[in-house]
Parts: structure tokens; C-alpha cells; sequence
């Protein structure tokens, strides 16, 4: 298996030296191809941090986060934004869709930016909206939509520029359970068929029981992981509420 | 916290920031009137030696009225509207989005054509048609149509153009230009009325500044041209006892009527001018008679004439004046010579609706009898020239005869005694200069004590008389289209910059899903650039309309040739105003999505 993903004993320290907070303390792992990984853990434990120093949107105070053979902690200026635009898809817990556009130009936006050509652009769109059972709404505008149909807009305009790497941060946070099952069922799809290698950060136990692995992160450390294997996702579910009881009694978090 | 509470800190602080702002905007008031009183004077040449610091009470006192009634206002409309949102309002304001509305593209492009078609029709009827409109009253339908035709004109565009963008996939599809179209659509709705009237405001600005610059040229260049010598003086020949002056009958004494039979130089050495401080000097006699009134002039014409304007003094004797004494004048002068067959005339008239009018006899050759003689007119059309110096063209019509004329002393009309100052400095100039005006000089009082008038111009006292009522109309039209053009810009540029803070989170989305800073700049400065320019371009094509038709109603005072020169000073003039506050709301706007 190919690694994608490399996080090296990174380290994130916040504040001053009289009050120094570290987010990140120490934390190593590794993403193989084709993964789709679940980062849990409670509020605070420091789980965003870990993925906005993945998405090159913060940096770290030390080690080495790897993504595809390219160490992103030594990128700079638009080199980073260039390795951002082209390897990494992003999935936000409030859909970050831009309110002025139809949910098409929404999806399209991260290709044009790309410089693809136009007509592959509407070939691509249209491809990935039948796939993620959007075409109805292309020509809608993000306000006429559900939530549950924004965030598979969103996750759309994620994996149509074929990252190698799909970043989610809490993607069913702001969704009805129902919207949130038909969202997870489309990132198995994205996952089983489309090869695609994600990581989501979630502190829900349903959410995360469609990972294949889980890393449970607890006052910025690895604190426990698991694999999915060849239970069900019932079976892999209650694991993680285990877990979970482990971690402190986050049984407010369990659904 | 209640919203009585809310509306409490709202106007508290709207309070404050309008004390501060009053106060700045005072005291850089105060010296920036200074600096535009000192730019008004260089540019009409006015004498600056008297200049001194002003303040102005009064203006002080008004601007603090009118700020605080507009400010009394925007609070009131402020704490109206706190008072009506509803709290989960408040609370979500910032996630809140406004409807874009959409409209019929089919509808819009409907209106796109028919406001282009009253464009068009307002458009012809200023320039085209413009003889058409000969009262004052008649331009008010273009104006109104021109002003319906530009909201039109944006509210359609503002319908139809991302649909006529969306169907060049190719345009559409690159880059950021989809966001910033979108971006435009979703604002234009509610920016038509500002953008529509911003653009009348520039069309103003454009046309005002342009033509009155050009008049402001044109009555320079005049001057210059209608002032070759230091002195003209004329006086009256052959008086009678008893004349008309001003419509009432004047009783003249012995010693004036002897004075009248002499020329101007003769009283001057009389009344103890010393002759040595006069060089250059030419004396000719303007003539006149009875047999040869204005009436006469038109001949076959003159009903017609009459009937088109009533309001001429057709009884008034045409000046007369022998070729070769006019010759000697436009020698000194430096302006063209003309020469006459014996049985020849030439009309010289320079003001140019009375040049129409003679031209129109001219061209049906009409013959002149004067002295018992026919002649004919050399040319079918008045020709340039003048006798008496002026601010500007104002010879209305002197009838050039050959010398063989036999014009009898007792046709003389007038004395005229033209000539340059016996001086090298402007200091000198003056002292002589006052020998005729200031009511001190011994000549003046002498003249004055025996009842005699000499009336004349100066080169000095003209250039001082130009600085008079034209000179304020253009100071004001200057003052004002540069206030317009200030005042628009600033409206765009804040608006532009309220609106970059709630167009933050666009900018931030875009920044997250990859784009770097120079596309994000880039597509900032095209969707700040299409704000500013689209009022501007629309701007422009109405003052290439506008301009025209100022011309042709200035075209006694201001001429075209002066024109490009005055656009020239136009483009720059708005280029750094309005490309100040572009260049300002871009860096601005860009500082305010910047990531902090």
C-alpha cells in the first residue's frame, strides 16, 4: 500500500511562554491509500487543530507532516496554495459554499481555479453531480437547497479535482440524521468506488462508525485506535462507544 | 441587553464619530478653502497681491446645521431600524443572505433595447435635431429621457448580461471570473439606482468641467487677441446742441461742441497731456449717416430679418470707416489688411449671431448707397476685424469704404485715438494708466472741470473687467463638477468598502478551497474596477453627446478648437480624483479580506 499521508511527531503549541498551551503533543500516524480515517475525540482535545495543520491552514510548532512525498511544513506562499488547490479536497461542517453562486458554479469554481478547460469542466461536473444524486439541483443557489444536499454539493466540489487526499472536518455537524446517513453513504461510495483516501474529523460516534479506522485523540495525544476489520458498522459502532466511555465519559457526545 | 439599550449605543456612537468627523472635516476645510481660492485666482489671472487668510463664520456655522440635521436624520432612521428587527435576527446576522433576485432575461432584454432606443432618440435630438430646441423649456424631454434611459439601461443589463456571459462557456468558465460575475449580479440588483445616478453624476461632471474649461480657454485666448495696445480712446465728433444720451435729451455747452470738432490728441495736448508718454498713436474717424442705418444694411432682407428679431435697434446708423485708416490700425494691431476696388465694400463684424445675420444680406449681394454712391460688397460674407479693444468678440458691424468715398467732415461720428504706452515696465504702465483712470490725475480733472468726455478702454482695465460675471458661472460650473465627481466617488468607494467586509466570507471560502492571494486580488480588482468603470463607461458615451450640445449652445463664447485641450484636463482631472478613490477602495478592500 502507498502511504498518502505521513504526520511525523508534530507538535502545536499556542500562547506565550508563561502560558503556553500545547493543542498538538507528539502525534504520529500514518494514512495508506484508499483509507478513510476517523479522527474523534471531545471539544477541545485538540482534533481540529490536527486537521487544519494537515490542510496547510495552520502550521506546526515542529515535526513533519507528509502528504503524498511532499513534506507541507516546509511550503511556502503560493506554492502552498498551489499544493492546496491541487492535492487536498476540503469538506467544511458549515458547507463554505458561496451563497452568490449555483450549486453547478459552486462545484465547477474548484476546477476553473485549476485551469481546466470549460468543456471538460461540464463534462466533470455533470459526471460527479449523477454520482452524488445532485443533478436536480445544479441550477439551484445554495439558499434554495436542504443542508444535507449543500454539504454533497460540497463534497462534490471536494473530490472533483481528484485530491489525493479528502479533508472533512465534523461534515454531518450542522445535518439531520437522515441527510447526515445519506451524506455518509455517499463518502463509502466516494471511499469503495472512486478509490478516494479520506480523513474526517468527527466527535460522532455514527459519523465515524463509516470509517474503516479510527484515531481517538485526547488532550492533543493518540489516545487509542481501532479498526473497523470485518465487523459490521453495528458492531464497529458500539467499539467506538466503548471507546468513548474510556476516554472520560463523553456519553453526552454518544447519540 | 433591550433594544432601547442597542439603539442607545448606536447613537452614542454615531454622536461621536460625528463630533470627531465635524471637527477634521472643519479644520481641513478651513485650509483647504484657502488652497482653492489661490487655485481659482491662478487660473482666471487675478491679481493676488491683496490675498490674505479668510474664515468664514458663516459657512462654519451653516456646515455644522446642515451636519447635524443630516445626522439627525441618520440616527433617527437608525435607532427605527434596530427597533424593528426581531432578536434571532440580530443574533444571525451574519449568516444571513440576501435573495438574489432574478429577473426575466427575456423582459430585461426587452428593456436593454427600448432604453438604448430613447438613448439613441435623446442622443439625435440634442445634436442632430438640436435647432429644434429653441426654447429653454424644449430640452427638458431629452434630459428626463436620458435619465430613464440610464436606469434603464443598468436595471436590464443587471438582467440579462450573466446569462449573455454564462453562454461563453469559455469566458465563464476561467478562472475567478465566474465568482466575480456573480458577485456583480447579486449586487447590481440593489446598486442599479446608486451606479444610475453616479453615472449621471459623472456625465455632469464630464460635460460641465470639459465645456467650461473650454469657455474658460476661449475668453483667454480672446482677451489676448482683443487687447493688442495699451489704449483705445473715442469721443464723440460733431456734437449739436442739444442730443439724445441714453434716452434723454442732453444740452451740451459751446466749449464741448468746439471740443468734438477736434481730434483726441489735439484735446489731450489742450488739457496738458504730455504727449511724449504715448508712442505708436494712430487717429482715425469712424463715420456715419443717416442715408445708411442697419435697416438700410439688409435691403431686400429686412422684413425678414425684423420679423426674426424684433428686438434689433434698426435705426441706429451703421459705423463707416475709411480703408486706409482702418489699414493703420490693423497694422498696429498685427491683424489682417484688406484692400478695395473704388466701387467696392467690406463688412467686418466678428460677433458671431450678428455675423449670421449680415451674411445672410451679403449673400444676396446687397448694394450700399453712401455719399450719393453705389457700391458693391467684395466679399458674401463678413470678414475678422475691429476697431475699439473688448473682453471678447464684440464687433457687431464697421462698413470699410474705399477712400475715395466722399465722407464730408460733418459724417465724422467719432474720434478714435489708439495707442501703446511710452513704457518698458509694468510699474510704468500703471503710472500713465493712471493718469486716465484715477480720479486724482490732473488730466482727469481738468477734462472733468471743462465738461469734456474722452471714453476709452485700456489693455489693464479690460484684462481686470474679464475676472467678472462669466468668470464666476465657470468657477461655479469648475467648483461643482469636481464636487459631483468627488462625491460619486466617494459613494462608490464606500459602498464598495461596506460591502468587502460582508463579502469577507466569500473571499475567505475562496481562499479555502485554494486560491492564492493574487487570484483573490485579481478577482477583487476586476469586480471593484467593473463597479467604478460601468457608471464611468455609460458616463462617457452621454458626454460625448453632452459636450456637443453645450458647444452649440455656447457657440458665441466658446470655441471647438479649445475643446480637446479641455478633455485632455478632464480625463486628468477625474483620472486622479476618481483614480485616487478606486486605487484607495481596492488597497482597502483588500486590507479587509485579508487574513488576519
Amino acid at each position: 500500500m502507498e502511504k498518502i499521508l505521513e504526520v511525523k511527531n508534530i507538535e502545536k503549541y499556542y500562547g506565550n511562554k508563561s502560558n503556553l498551551t500545547k493543542a498538538i503533543d507528539n502525534i504520529s500516524f500514518d494514512v495508506q491509500k484508499g483509507e478513510f480515517v476517523g479522527i474523534m475525540g471531545a471539544s477541545g482535545s485538540g482534533k481540529s487543530t490536527l486537521l487544519n495543520t494537515i490542510s496547510t491552514i495552520d502550521r506546526v510548532t515542529s515535526g513533519h507532516i507528509i502528504i503524498n512525498g511532499e513534506d507541507i511544513t516546509k511550503l511556502k506562499g503560493n506554492k502552498l496554495n498551489k499544493f492546496r488547490r491541487e492535492e487536498l479536497g476540503f469538506i467544511f461542517q458549515d458547507f463554505n459554499l458561496l451563497d452568490t453562486l449555483t450549486a453547478y458554479e459552486n462545484i465547477a469554481l474548484s476546477l476553473t481555479i485549476q485551469k481546466v478547460n470549460a468543456k471538460e469542466i461540464d463534462r466533470r461536473v455533470n459526471d460527479m453531480a449523477e454520482k452524488l444524486g445532485i443533478k436536480e439541483i445544479l441550477k439551484k443557489y445554495p439558499y434554495q437547497v436542504s443542508g444535507g444536499q449543500k454539504q454533497r454539493i460540497a463534497s462534490a466540489r471536494a473530490i472533483i479535482t481528484n485530491p489525493k487526499l479528502i479533508l472533512a472536518d465534523e461534515p454531518t455537524g450542522a445535518l439531520d440524521s437522515k441527510s447526515a446517513r445519506q451524506l455518509l453513504e455517499n463518502f463509502e461510495y466516494l471511499n469503495k468506488e472512486m478509490k478516494a483516501t479520506i480523513l474526517m474529523v468527527t466527535h460522532d460516534a455514527f459519523t465515524a462508525s463509516y470509517a474503516n479506522r479510527i484515531l481517538f485523540i485526547k488532550d492533543g495525544k493518540i489516545f487509542n485506535e481501532i479498526s473497523k476489520g470485518n465487523d459490521t458498522r453495528k458492531q464497529f459502532f458500539e467499539k467506538i462507544i466503548e471507546v468513548q466511555t474510556l476516554l472520560g465519559g463523553d456519553l453526552n457526545d454518544v447519540i | 441587553m433591550g433594544k432601547r439599550q442597542i439603539s442607545k449605543i448606536i447613537l452614542l456612537e454615531t454622536i461621536f464619530i460625528g463630533i470627531i468627523s465635524l471637527l477634521i472635516g472643519i479644520v481641513v476645510g478651513v485650509f483647504g478653502s484657502q488652497f482653492m481660492s489661490i487655485l481659482v485666482a491662478k487660473m482666471f489671472e487675478a491679481d493676488m497681491s491683496d490675498f490674505q487668510f479668510v474664515f468664514s463664520q458663516d459657512a462654519c456655522i451653516k456646515t455644522c446645521i446642515y451636519f447635524a440635521v443630516m445626522y439627525v436624520a441618520v440616527m433617527i432612521f437608525n435607532t427605527f431600524t434596530v427597533s424593528r428587527y426581531k432578536l434571532i435576527n440580530l443574533l444571525n446576522a451574519s449568516r444571513k443572505n440576501e435573495k438574489v433576485k432574478i429577473k426575466n432575461p427575456f423582459i430585461s432584454v426587452i428593456i436593454f433595447i427600448a432604453a438604448c432606443s430613447l438613448l439613441g432618440y435623446a442622443y439625435w435630438k440634442v445634436t442632430g435635431d438640436v435647432h429644434s430646441l429653441n426654447t429653454a423649456d424644449k430640452i427638458l424631454p431629452p434630459i428626463l429621457m436620458g435619465v430613464v434611459s440610464t436606469f434603464a439601461i443598468f436595471w436590464s443589463i443587471s438582467g440579462f448580461i450573466l446569462q449573455v456571459v454564462q453562454m461563453r462557456k469559455k469566458t465563464y468558465l476561467k478562472g475567478t471570473n465566474m465568482f466575480v460575475l456573480r458577485q456583480i449580479n447579486n449586487k447590481i440588483n440593489t446598486m442599479v439606482a446608486s451606479m444610475s445616478i453616479i453615472c449621471l453624476m459623472l456625465f455632469m461632471t464630464i460635460s460641465v468641467l470639459s465645456s467650461s474649461l473650454a469657455l474658460r480657454e476661449t475668453m483667454q485666448s480672446q482677451l489676448v487677441e482683443m487687447t493688442p495696445v495699451d489704449l483705445n480712446l473715442y469721443k464723440t465728433a460733431n456734437l449739436t446742441e442739444k442730443y439724445i444720451r441714453y434716452g434723454k435729451e442732453v444740452a451740451t455747452t459751446k466749449e464741448q461742441r468746439e471740443d468734438s470738432r477736434i481730434s483726441i490728441s489735439q484735446t489731450l495736448i489742450n488739457n496738458g497731456f504730455d504727449m511724449k508718454l504715448l508712442k505708436d498713436l494712430t487717429e482715425i474717424n469712424i463715420y456715419s449717416t443717416n442715408n445708411l442705418k442697419m435697416i438700410d444694411f439688409f435691403g431686400d432682407k429686412a422684413e425678414e430679418v425684423k420679423s426674426k428679431f424684433p428686438m434689433l435697434k434698426y435705426e441706429t446708423t451703421e459705423d463707416i470707416v475709411k480703408i486706409s485708416d482702418y489699414n493703420r490700425i490693423a497694422k498696429l494691431y498685427g491683424i489682417d489688411q484688406y484692400e478695395l476696388d473704388d466701387d467696392e465694400y467690406i463688412v467686418l463684424c466678428d460677433f458671431d449671431s450678428m455675423k449670421e445675420l449680415r451674411d445672410s444680406a451679403l449673400l444676396s449681394g446687397n448694394n450700399l448707397k453712401i455719399a450719393g454712391k453705389t457700391y458693391k460688397s467684395k466679399y458674401n460674407e463678413c470678414k475678422e476685424g475691429f476697431i475699439l479693444m473688448s473682453t471678447s468678440h464684440t464687433n457687431t458691424g464697421i462698413i470699410l469704404v474705399p477712400d475715395t468715398c466722399r465722407l464730408t467732415d460733418d459724417m465724422k461720428q467719432q474720434h478714435i485715438l489708439v495707442a501703446n504706452y511710452n513704457a518698458n515696465t509694468d510699474e510704468e504702465k500703471e503710472k500713465i494708466e493712471n493718469l486716465f483712470s484715477s480720479e486724482d490725475s490732473g488730466f482727469v480733472q481738468r477734462l472733468a472741470n471743462r465738461g469734456l468726455v474722452i471714453d476709452g478702454f485700456t489693455k489693464i482695465s479690460l484684462m481686470e473687467a474679464s475676472v467678472g460675471l462669466t468668470t464666476i458661472i465657470i468657477f461655479i460650473a469648475i467648483y461643482l463638477g469636481i464636487i459631483f465627481l468627488i462625491a460619486s466617488s466617494a459613494i462608490l468607494a464606500l459602498k464598495q468598502l461596506t460591502e468587502s467586509s460582508d463579502n469577507k466570507q466569500r473571499y475567505t471560502i475562496l481562499r479555502k478551497i485554494g486560491c492564492d492571494e493574487n487570484m483573490i486580488n485579481k478577482a477583487l480588482f476586476k469586480q471593484i474596477g467593473i463597479f467604478f468603470g460601468a457608471p464611468l463607461l455609460l458616463a462617457i458615451i452621454h458626454s460625448i453627446f453632452g459636450i456637443q450640445f453645450a458647444l452649440t449652445i455656447m457657440s458665441e463664447i466658446a470655441s471647438v478648437k479649445e475643446l480637446l485641450p479641455s478633455i485632455i484636463a478632464t480625463v486628468v482631472i477625474m483620472g486622479i480624483i476618481y483614480g485616487a478613490y478606486f486605487m484607495a477602495t481596492y488597497i482597502g478592500s483588500k486590507n479587509i479580506i485579508k487574513e488576519e
